[in-house]
């Protein structure tokens, strides 16, 4: 198997300037141009690990560009291209990789219905996964990177997808995506881990991305059962605390994080439903990070 | 120009067995293009194919179907919602294009999508029309004082009027060509020929030779060729349905005559064969004889069309394909509007008017 990181910089550089880099991750397989050096640095950074496909065949076209003329040298910008059409406004040229990242998650939230997908992170130990719906800044994204830096196995920091017909979780582990303050201290938490560099003024404020762990890329195509649904939410000096949700409310608040809840219908209500069964579901604050880790590490699944 | 996977699937679904990984990459991405990834999957089922689809192929009709299942829910729902706002007016519900194909279950609503539901109703009755979608939730979205002129003087629609909670547009014609038009069928013509559907009383589409005439003049008279091979696909689908039919080749051509769409209905007819294979009797084809442009046009024409209808996707464009679908913009305008008139609107249109985001 062909991986990113076994070509060199200048043929990875190659692929994505021109023919595409058939880029694997999970279920699908991404055909990604550009001729953008922040791009080719971050993915040689962040998808060494991964595997390239040669089927030929991909299921998602990107391709970001960097304008012509005065442009160029004035304020450079990116332009996202989905397979010729630009949903998007362009964005500085520094901001090429997030954006990459961004528009992934696009690719898979507005094509792949065969999922219902939920704008949860979603990590899993010993066989039992958690979802953790939040809005942004509620620190879902800061959990998720301290809980793979701590065992957990990655399965998705954005997107959470759920077959539509067997209601297994299909990993999609891809970069953790990390704002502001969560920067540092995640640089700081998990000290050996790869972060690329941090783009400032996007419209999340600064972003940087913390590489995969291997393990989790390794483990790509193993389906997990969802045990848990955690609402979490980051408050300063807050004590650790958990509130159980019953299952009715936790089900529309899982729907309300849904990007294809009413596309899939009857289908995706009922697999939802299915997955809640099968979970308990509780709020939950916290503050310190390894008190976050020791309760995530005890939870119990429920007896079915 | 590279001859057209998506093209050549149309024509024969069975082609589609014998495409590489790569050959269904490029095919797809034509298919979704052209907004044509739902019909791909209809005539794949239709032929018994789906199970023949390589198994890298198959998630992409599946996320398709979820797409097509939803859309037409969503449409029998709207179309429900407009039948009872306009109830009190005493008028029948007369659907035209996507939405009326779904209603009356033609051959072209399979796997057909689209966001927009377009009525034909009296010019006379449109302020109650408008008054009463109003009334049930849908409003008007644009403000511009220059699109408003637009659409209420020159054009033969209202501004569109969008649902303020489903999101759900609607498009109240009052003709099928604008005020200004070189040509005007006479829209109480195709009103009285109307036919009930039968499902569902008090709602009709328009008779089988002036659903060809309409889907005719809205490709060929207008400029936009984004969607030009779907909707030459609907012809072809309505032409092959409807020609079952006894007397309808018939009439087709007698009824082009009679609304003063006869060069509509010779292009309809030349490129659906020509792209398609849609058959056309030769007794049709010599009927629309006094409509068809001097040599020199008709040349001309093909070069335009025959690029114009091609998926749009960067696979399928050669050299001239940007220039093609220029012209083919201005020409749909200029049969839409004196050239004083058409001068104002691009200039307006360029210098004016606030860009859009790019899509």
């Amino acid at each position: 198997m062909l991986t990113v990181g076994a070509l060199t910089h200048r043929e990875l550089a190659a692929r994505l300037a021109g023919p595409g880099l058939f880029l694997r991750t999970g279920p699908f397989t991404n055909c990604i141009r550009s001729n953008i050096s922040y791009l080719v640095d971050g993915v040689a950074q962040m998808y060494g690990q991964y595997a390239i496909d040669e089927s030929g065949f991909a299921d998602f076209h990107v391709q970001f560009r960097q304008p012509g003329g005065w442009r160029r040298w004035f304020r450079p910008q990116v332009r996202f291209d989905h397979d010729g059409l630009t949903p998007f406004e362009p964005l500085p040229v520094d901001q090429a990789f997030p954006m990459l990242e961004w528009m992934l998650n696009y690719c898979v939230s507005s094509r792949a219905h065969g999922y219902l997908i939920i704008h949860a992170a979603v990590v899993e130990k010993n066989g039992h996964a958690v979802i953790l719906p939040a809005p942004p800044g509620s620190g879902k994204s800061t959990l998720c990177a301290a809980l793979v830096s701590r065992g957990w196995r990655l399965l998705s920091d954005e997107l959470t997808l759920i077959g539509l017909d067997d209601q297994q979780l299909t990993p999609l582990p891809r970069p953790v995506s990390l704002k502001n303050a969560s920067i540092p201290i995640m640089q700081a938490y998990a000290p050996s881990a790869s972060f690329t560099r941090s783009a400032t003024d996007t419209a999340k404020g600064t972003v940087a991305h913390m590489r995969a762990p291997d393990v989790s890329v390794e483990r790509a195509a193993e389906p997990a059962r969802a045990a848990w649904v955690v609402f979490p939410r980051y408050q300063a000096d807050a004590p650790v605390t958990i509130d159980p949700i019953t299952p009715a409310r936790a089900f529309m608040r899982v729907a309300e994080n849904a990007f294809n809840f009413s596309l899939t219908g009857e289908r995706g209500f009922h697999a939802l439903g299915q997955v809640m069964d099968g979970c308990t579901s509780f709020d939950f604050t916290y503050s310190k990070l390894d008190e976050a880790i020791a309760l995530f590490d005890n939870l119990r699944v429920a007896p079915r | 120009m590279t001859p057209s996977l998506l093209l050549a699937t149309l024509r024969d679904p069975a082609s589609s067995t014998s495409l590489t990984l790569p050959q269904w990459d490029l095919l797809l991405r034509q298919a979704a293009s052209a907004k044509l990834m739902a019909c791909l999957l209809c005539l794949l089922d239709d032929a018994g194919l789906t199970g023949t689809v390589p198994e890298r192929v198959r998630p992409h009709l599946e996320w398709t179907r979820v797409l097509m299942q939803r859309h037409a829910m969503a449409v029998d729902f709207e179309i429900d919602r407009i039948h009872a706002a306009l109830a009190g007016l005493g008028l029948p519900l007369l659907l035209l294009k996507g939405a009326a194909y779904r209603a009356a279950a033609l051959a072209p609503a399979r796997g057909r999508m689209f966001t927009d539901i377009d009525i034909l109703v009296p010019k006379a009755r449109i302020g109650e029309v408008e008054a009463a979608l109003m009334l049930h939730g849908w409003t008007g979205n644009e403000h511009d004082a220059y699109d408003q002129r637009y659409y209420r003087e020159w054009m033969h629609e209202i501004p569109p009027m969008q649902h303020i909670r489903r999101q759900s547009v609607i498009d109240v014609h009052h003709a099928i060509l604008p005020e200004t038009a070189r040509v005007r069928p006479d829209p109480a013509k195709l009103r009285a020929a109307a036919v009930d559907v039968p499902a569902v009383p008090g709602i009709q589409t328009l008779a089988p030779a002036d659903m060809v005439l309409h889907s005719a003049v809205h490709l060929f008279y207008d400029g936009e060729f984004t969607n030009g091979l779907r909707d030459l696909v609907d012809l072809h689908r309505l032409l092959v349905q409807c020609g079952e039919s006894a007397g309808f080749w018939d009439s087709l051509p007698k009824r082009a005559v009679e609304l003063e769409l006869g060069r509509p209905l010779f292009y309809a007819l030349r490129y659906s064969a020509a792209l398609l294979g849609t058959p056309v009797p030769a007794s049709a084809v010599k009927a629309t004889e006094a409509a068809v442009p001097n040599r020199l046009l008709l040349a001309l024409m093909d070069a335009l069309f025959l690029r114009g209808l091609q998926p749009a996707h960067a696979s399928t464009d050669d050299r001239w394909s940007g220039m093609a679908r220029s012209l083919l913009y201005i020409r749909g305008n200029w049969l839409r509007m004196p050239p004083v008139l058409l001068a104002r609107h691009l200039f307006h249109k360029a210098f004016i008017t606030r860009a859009p985001v790019a899509a």
